[in-house]
């Protein structure tokens, strides 16, 4: 397969060079922080770099779209979970409860690596195209002269509200149903209070109206449960 | 004439139905008094048939019937119907006439028993399906009445059932007769395979288009057939224990006409044995082994009626000995006059033991003659033909067998010739036991022969005699006929060669041509009469004076060369300790096993994948790595 | 020398692999979150690449749905961890262990 020589100029390989050093560096740190706010500025970081590089291949509204959705509005709300739970006390690294764990990772991870790299270099089993359209259109599409190019974001657009027309919508529904579905999550179990006895003075029970078990430190302890049949506990 | 032939099976079979419906309300005597004249008018229409079929002129003597078609099934059609010739009313009209004079005698005989009508319906039950076997036109008609005589060979030697000995001997008839049946109805579906009918004129027809290799194996699996049900070896042990029947039961039935059937069916397959030697030698050769052996053991027994068992053994070898060398109606001849001699011999020991209280032992008769002269008349009769002395009917029919036997191979001559000598021998004895030398006699008990006659209930001392004029009348007519049915095949004359000649339609062309000079048919003749003369001199040299000699009477032969008791410690014993073999460790350990551990084993292998089961995310995530690694292998395979 | 789209899909390998490793080897609920996060970016880059090696508009299409969808997960993800590990700090991942066999 050809491609095309995009970065044939030296500041095209300097940018890249160094995005990539920035990016790989962020991954090393998001795996490697103890401290769970510390990985995730690693993963901002990752992200700037991965920004730039779709800068460099001609992404223009997607570097954007990370930057602005990714990382100013995703990893945010890792922080803010963060904070809201207190997990942020540093794990050690060190002890490995799984017995193999991780050598058998590491393992993997190496090759998965390998085989991408290999296919990397090789042809590839599918050559089709999509029907998606070109990157590069000429400006003729979006209302420019002829000689100018789309600029990337008319392109894209055209092809959202077009040839994926029902992907962007069923994808606005699903962002729909998230919203929904995280409200319903996090909310934390209502009082009944209208069964309260006026007389006792004591409060109402709270009711096992939980919608997520309860899993109590009883789990920890659990360990060597040799029952045969899998049982809920999620019972108070 | 020959259309009233429909009657010779109907009649006794309508007594056996008139005896089931109404035997108990008839009683005794009428009841067998019915089922007699049953069988004599079916023995009239038999000779009324026999005159018509003399009537006709010689290529002319085969006439079928057909009633109507039993059943049909895709090419095969069998018919119910009969088969007119000389060999099949030779057979009807014998087997009529003996039964009959049987029937007599069994009125006399099962006098005091309470089964008396069950006993006569029965008798005619299986005369009906006797005549049913030698009339049938086709096999599975044979076959139906092969497979009637033999169950009512069971129930009369059971007829007494409450007796263990008795039951059990039923059962073992019925068993070795089972195993010959096998082979008839494989020969019966080999036979319609290659010839593709059961009738008997069209398998004849359709013999040359057989091979010789088929021809061979029907041939040897009818054999196998007579062989069960006419106690030859291997199958014989049942015949000896089938005395516990009444002894009307076995001169019928053990004597005269069922286990001749396995002949008569040699017989009447011979264009099938002549075109395949090789089963005819088998033949042969079994049936001059059989007859030696029965004869040795004979000399050996005490109990009257297995001397006479034994006896029976050993001559239905020397018939299928002349069947297998092609000799069919020396064969037939022998099968006529033994009939008579034999059913002679047998109805005289019933007298006798009737008279001594049911006492059985010959070693505890003795110096009978005078008391029963005509028991021991007819008896002495019966012995010299047996014994081939002349001119009594067997010695021309024996005659005929050795010659025959001579030309097929010396060895078989001196096995016969051997055999000869010893059944005068033996039969030399029982008759001097029985009826002449000193009284041995023992005070009456139970036991022995079922349950009748005065003197077994008495304790008192015997008195002995003769019966009455229902059970002398007929040792009177067969002692007669077997002294001078040997004229109806005279070898003297070509002509006088009466038998042979009748017979000619239907075994002639099989016959081997033995034409012997009149000069060495008189010489075998003389060697006949000599053998015959040495047996009786050397029994009555042994036996005259003396019961005991027990050199004479090694175990080995007592216990019949031990060959009931090998089949018992092999075949019996073997089954069960198999059976408790396969219950208690294949079906325990294996069966179950198999079975438990399959449930086993899923239990097993599920407890060891549930340990995948670790409840860990991490783990989960790991399979799932590892499940990418393989699938980007396959693709950089796939790529590659 | 001249960078072509093999560099770039090696990067992205890289950044899928650091990411995968990561996940399998943090205990951390919310940094296993982050290492997910991480591959998604690595599936983007490569979804770009092929964008411009193809000339093809379709993958940049593409990773903008799946930027959407990896926020809805992200919000919903979250919503899970937060009903779980309200009552627990400090918990890991290894302590939820209910369906274990």
């Amino acid at each position: 397969m050809h491609g095309l020589l995009l970065a044939s100029t030296v500041p095209d390989a300097l940018t890249f060079a160094v995005a990539a050093v920035i990016s790989v560096t962020g991954a090393l740190g998001v795996v490697l922080s103890r401290h769970p706010v510390h990985a995730a500025l690693m993963l901002i970081m990752t992200m700037f770099g991965v920004a730039v590089l779709f800068v460099e291949e001609n992404a223009q509204f997607l570097a954007a779209v990370q930057i602005i959705v990714y990382a100013g509005a995703i990893v945010v709300l890792f922080l803010f979970v963060i904070m809201l739970l207190g997990i942020d006390k540093a794990e050690s690294i060190a002890a490995e409860p799984l017995k193999g764990q991780r050598p058998t990772a590491v393992l993997l991870g190496l090759l998965v690596l390998a085989e991408v790299v290999l296919l990397a270099r090789g042809r590839w089993p599918t050559g089709a195209h999509s029907t998606a359209g070109a990157l590069s259109q000429a400006g003729t599409n979006c209302g420019l002269s002829a000689q100018a190019t789309c600029p990337n974001v008319n392109v894209l657009g055209q092809s959202i509200f077009t040839t994926f027309l029902l992907p962007f919508e069923v994808t606005s529904a699903l962002l729909v149903i998230a919203v929904i579905g995280a409200v319903v999550l996090a909310r934390r179990p209502h009082r009944l209070g209208t069964d309260t006895d006026p007389d006792s003075g004591t409060a109402p029970e709270e009711p096992d109206t939980d919608l997520v078990p309860d899993f109590s430190a009883r789990d920890i302890t659990a360990e060597g449960d040799d029952t045969t049949d899998t049982t809920q506990e999620g019972d108070q | 004439m020959l259309r009233a032939a429909f009657l010779i099976p109907l009649f006794p079979f309508v007594g056996f139905l008139v005896l089931t419906a109404f035997g108990r309300k008839l009683g005794n005597p009428r009841a067998g008094w019915l089922a007699t004249i049953m069988v004599l008018a079916s023995f009239v229409v038999s000779v009324v048939v026999f005159a018509g079929l003399l009537h006709r002129p010689a290529g002319n003597r085969s006439y079928t019937e057909t009633w109507y078609t039993w059943f049909a099934v895709d090419r095969l059609r069998v018919t119910a119907g009969l088969l007119v010739d000389p060999l099949s009313m030779t057979m009807a009209t014998f087997v009529t006439g003996v039964s009959a004079l049987i029937h007599l005698y069994s009125i006399g005989y099962m006098e005091h028993d309470e089964q008396f009508p069950k006993f006569f319906l029965y008798l005619n039950l299986f005369v009906a399906s006797m005549l049913i076997l030698v009339l049938a036109g086709n096999f599975l008609l044979t076959f139906l009445g092969w497979e009637g005589v033999g169950v009512c060979s069971y129930f009369l030697i059971a007829f007494w059932f409450d007796r263990p000995t008795a039951a059990s001997a039923g059962k073992k008839a019925m068993i070795f007769n089972r195993i010959g049946d096998a082979g008839f109805l494989l020969a019966m579906f080999l036979t319609y395979e290659r010839t593709g009918s059961l009738q008997y004129s069209t398998v004849f027809a359709r013999l040359p288009h057989v091979g010789t290799p088929s021809l061979t194996a029907i041939a040897l699996l009818l054999f196998l057939g007579a062989v069960g049900k006419s106690a030859q070896l291997p199958l014989y042990p049942w015949l000896a224990d089938a005395m516990e029947g009444p002894t009307p039961v076995s001169a019928l039935i053990h004597a005269a006409t069922m286990v001749t059937a396995g002949v008569y069916l040699m017989c009447r397959i011979s264009p099938i044995l002549f075109r395949a030697p090789d089963a005819a030698h088998v033949i042969a050769i079994v049936g001059a082994a059989t007859a030696f052996l029965g004869a040795t053991i004979a000399c050996a027994q005490n109990d009257i009626k297995k001397i006479l068992a034994y006896s029976t053994i050993s001559q239905l070898g020397y018939m299928f000995l002349a069947a297998g060398v092609g000799a069919y109606v020396a064969a037939i001849f022998l099968m006529l006059t033994h009939a008579f001699y034999k059913a002679l011999l047998f109805l005289g020991a019933g007298s006798v033991i009737h008279a001594m209280g049911d006492e059985q032992d010959t070693k505890r008769f003795g110096a009978l003659a005078k008391l029963m002269p005509i028991t021991a008349v007819t008896f002495l009769i019966g012995w010299l033909s047996i014994g081939g002395v002349p001119p009594f009917s067997g010695f021309w029919s024996k005659g005929d067998v050795l010659m025959n036997a001579w030309a097929e191979s010396p060895a078989l001559y001196i096995v016969a010739a051997l055999t000869a000598v010893l059944t005068a021998y033996y039969l030399g004895r029982c008759y001097l036991l029985t009826f002449r030398g000193q009284q041995r006699w023992v005070e009456a008990r139970p036991g022995g022969d079922g349950s009748h006659g005065a003197h077994a209930e008495g304790h008192g001392p015997l008195e002995p005699h003769d019966p009455g004029w229902v059970m002398t009348l007929p040792l009177v007519v067969l002692a007669a006929a077997s002294t001078i049915a040997g004229v109806i095949n005279l070898p003297i004359h070509p002509h006088w060669v009466f038998l042979e000649r009748w017979l000619n339609p239907v075994v002639g062309a099989q016959l081997l041509n033995h034409h012997f000079s009149v000069g060495s048919e008189w010489g075998f003749a003389l060697g006949d009469a000599v053998l015959a003369g040495l047996g009786v001199a050397i029994a009555v040299g042994l036996w005259r004076n003396t019961a005991e000699r027990p050199a004479a009477e090694p175990t080995f032969l007592r216990r019949a060369w031990f060959i009931d008791a090998a089949y018992d410690r092999i075949i019996a014993r073997g089954s069960t300790e198999l059976a408790v073999l396969t219950s208690d460790d294949v079906e325990t350990k294996v069966i179950d096993g198999a079975v438990n551990g399959l449930g086993a084993f899923f239990a097993a292998a599920g407890r060891r994948l549930r340990t995948v089961q670790t409840g860990y995310v991490r783990n989960y995530a790991l399979g799932l790595m590892g499940g990418l690694v393989i699938l980007l292998a396959y693709v950089a395979v796939k790529a590659g | 020398m001249s960078i072509n789209a093999s560099w770039y899909l090696t990067l992205a390998a890289i950044l899928f692999s650091i990411g995968a490793v990561g996940l399998l080897v943090r205990r951390n609920v919310i940094v296993m979150f982050m290492c997910v996060e991480l591959m998604l970016n690595a599936a983007n880059l490569t979804f770009v690449t092929f964008a411009r090696q193809l000339n093809d508009i379709g993958g940049q299409a593409a990773v903008f749905f799946v930027l959407v969808v990896a926020a809805a997960e992200v919000v919903v993800g979250l919503g899970i961890i937060v009903a779980i590990f309200r009552r627990r700090l400090g918990a890991t991942a290894d302590d939820i262990h209910v369906l274990k066999g």
